[in-house]
């Protein structure tokens, strides 16, 4: 295999989402009454970028064939404490913003810890950790209120140069600074190493426990300016465990969606980031094609549905769950 | 795959710590309360706890079956709103429907079931991902048919009758079916080939395949039976509450896998007693009891359930060392 031939292979999930996404969003587009406008733009985009955020997270953890069901939870909990801290002078507010990135990074490192040195099954204990996460969410909010830096907030969900949404160039500007130096460190490449075969990844010597760990606090890192921005948009802190929990979901649905393997050590945080984009758009289809929004929740769930069916069809050729697994 | 000579690991001969674990802390929790009132000691508090936990009792051992394959199933919180919001939609339809409603519900369950079994077995999804779409896809149809309310239809006298009535006076109905399905559940899996291959399958799928065991046929069943206990869960809680409502599954599904996996049951599979879930399940709702009696407000409850659940597990559910 030529090296371009075997770039393209590697990045092939990542395309399909990229496709998906722009035919997604020109169908969008070109059905929406104003049209390809910059605040239509800037409209999905600030829709976009929350559950890309989330999804860039849950790639972080998927790789590892880990999962992190407690993601939405931390995405919640920063955004109660973002409406407590993130208010104030611009001093108070890069303070309360440090805080709630490092409180995220800390969720995440709480997960890793538990899963990797308590050798924990990640699908039990980051639901037990998720619950604890939602409880002190709810102490810190007991009724959705609190409020935001509004001059932060609207500089970070307003446009740039009156066109391109900030939004995005924060998200993009994540990818570069988080996910890229991530992905091509040692510890990046252990992570995925560990996804993709535990054991071979440990028999050549990879430092797969610190991969792994520094992938969970990445993603509860992430996770955080996730909540931020969720902050930035509503200008509140609410603590609702239904919106927390179709976060966790979506994220899978957009991982899925942006070619990450489930079963990790494939897949790329650019991928889930156009998955999720996607995943948004479709969802975003409905209301230009004027269907009662009580189809959302069902035609969400049919396409996470068919999203992970198509996501077993590469998998035909293995038998064994236990391969996958091991 | 006949009930061969073997004996069931832990399951007579000796005791699970695990399962001595929870009945050691039902002890203390009950002492622990008798302390802050004395009332925790009475039969009529312990038989209300025993109904109480019935419920829960009921979808947990669906939930124990599929976790003693290796799987996980999620689809838990909308397989009980479905099974109620199904089985009260069945009564409006005149005496056949309010005679049909009950089994109607479970079969609904058996149906989330039945989707979630072929993605797991027949396309190889993992559980936890498929049951997570299902459990969307079926709040969806449920959202769509009652059109974002609550159904108007309330629960069945069957229903109701199972639920909150009592055939032998001093004991409540749903005690009895919680018992029957655990009956039921201990035999199967202790005295049924299909038992043997749920605890094979759950040690190691390969090689209960390469014994002959058809591993996907029982996974399927495996899950449609928790869809439909689910299901069922459902039915006898609207019965309980008298109507059905759409959030009224979400507070079983941690409580459900807390259970089992606080029984002792691997979360891995192929280890695990109905005992010990037995176990799990009193102490869960010993727990919530406990806490909703002393006034903790449902933030407290969330930390205290998480890390309880952590806890545990980090005492006895761990994996192995890696090599």
């Amino acid at each position: 295999m030529k090296d371009w031939q075997y770039r393209l292979a590697e990045q092939r999930g990542t395309l399909t989402a990229l496709t998906i996404f722009v035919v997604m969003f020109v169908i969008y587009t070109a059905n929406h009454p104003a049209g390809f406008t910059a605040n239509v733009v800037q409209t999905a985009a600030n829709k976009g970028v929350l559950l890309a955020f989330i999804a860039m997270a849950q790639t972080l953890v998927v790789i590892t064939a880990g999962i992190d069901l407690s993601i939405g939870m931390i995405f919640l909990l920063t955004n109660c404490l973002a409406s407590w801290l993130v208010v104030g002078t611009p001093l108070e507010t890069a303070f309360g913003v440090v805080v709630v990135l490092a409180v995220g990074a800390l969720c995440g490192a709480i997960n890793g810890a538990i899963v990797i040195y308590g050798r924990l099954q990640p699908i039990v204990a980051t639901i037990a950790t998720g619950a604890v996460y939602f409880g002190i969410a709810l102490l810190l909010r007991p009724f959705p209120g609190g409020s935001v830096n509004e001059d932060l907030a609207d500089a970070l969900t307003g446009r740039i140069f009156g066109s391109v949404p900030a939004s995005l160039v924060a998200l993009a500007a994540v990818v570069v600074l988080v996910w890229v130096p991530f992905s091509r460190s040692v510890y990046g490449r252990a992570a995925y190493a560990a996804g993709s075969s535990e054991t071979a990844a440990y028999m050549s010597g990879m430092p797969i426990r610190r991969g792994k760990f520094l992938a969970y606090t990445l993603a509860g890192f992430v996770a955080a300016i996730g909540g931020l921005f969720l902050t930035f948009f509503t200008y509140t802190g609410d603590a609702a465990y239904a919106s927390g929990n179709a976060y966790t979901l979506f994220s899978i649905a957009a991982v899925v969606l942006g070619g990450v393997s489930l079963f990790g050590g494939k897949g790329s945080a650019i991928g889930a980031v156009f998955g999720a984009l996607a995943f948004r758009t479709i969802g975003d289809l409905l209301f230009v094609f004027d269907l009662d929004p009580l189809w959302q929740p069902l035609f969400q769930g049919l396409i996470l549905l068919a999203a992970v069916s198509l996501g077993a069809f590469a998998l035909f050729r293995v038998r064994n769950r236990l391969e996958w697994f091991l | 795959m006949t009930r061969a000579t073997g004996r069931k690991p832990g399951f007579i001969h000796r005791f699970d710590p695990a399962v001595l674990t929870a009945f050691g802390c039902i002890i203390l929790l009950l002492v622990l309360g008798s302390l802050y009132s004395r009332n925790f000691l009475s039969p009529d508090y312990l038989l209300q706890q025993l109904k109480v936990a019935s419920f829960l009792g009921v979808i947990a051992t669906g939930m124990m079956l599929v976790i003693l394959l290796g799987q996980i199933d999620l689809s838990v919180p909308w397989a009980v709103a479905t099974g109620a919001m199904m089985a009260c939609a069945a009564a409006a339809y005149g005496p056949f429907g309010v005679a049909l409603a009950i089994p109607f519900g479970i079969l609904c369950g058996v149906a989330i079931g039945v989707v979630n079994g072929i993605g797991v077995a027949y396309l190889r999804i993992p559980s936890m991902i498929v049951t997570l779409a299902t459990n969307a896809v079926a709040q969806g149809v449920m959202v769509v048919y009652t059109g974002g309310f609550s159904p108007q239809d309330s629960a069945t006298a069957a229903m109701r009758y199972l639920a909150t009535g009592g055939l032998i006076p001093g004991i409540p109905n749903v005690v009895f079916i919680w018992a029957l399905i655990g009956g039921a559940m201990v035999f199967v899996l202790g005295r049924t080939g299909f038992g043997r291959a749920v605890y094979g399958i759950g040690n190691r799928e390969r090689a209960a395949y390469l014994s002959g065991i058809n591993t996907r046929r029982i996974v399927m069943i495996a899950f449609a039976v928790s869809g439909g206990l689910s299901a069922f869960g459902g039915v006898l809680l609207a019965g309980y509450a008298s109507k059905a409502a759409q959030s009224m599954g979400d507070a079983y599904l941690l409580p459900a896998i807390a259970a089992v996996v606080l029984g002792g049951t691997s979360i891995l599979g192929g280890r695990g007693t109905y005992l010990g879930t037995v176990a799990g399940v009193i102490l869960i709702t010993l727990l919530q009891s406990i806490l909703s009696v002393m006034q903790m407000p449902e933030a407290g409850r969330q930390i205290i359930y998480g890390l309880m659940i952590v806890l545990m597990l980090l005492l006895y559910g761990r994996a192995p060392a890696s090599r």
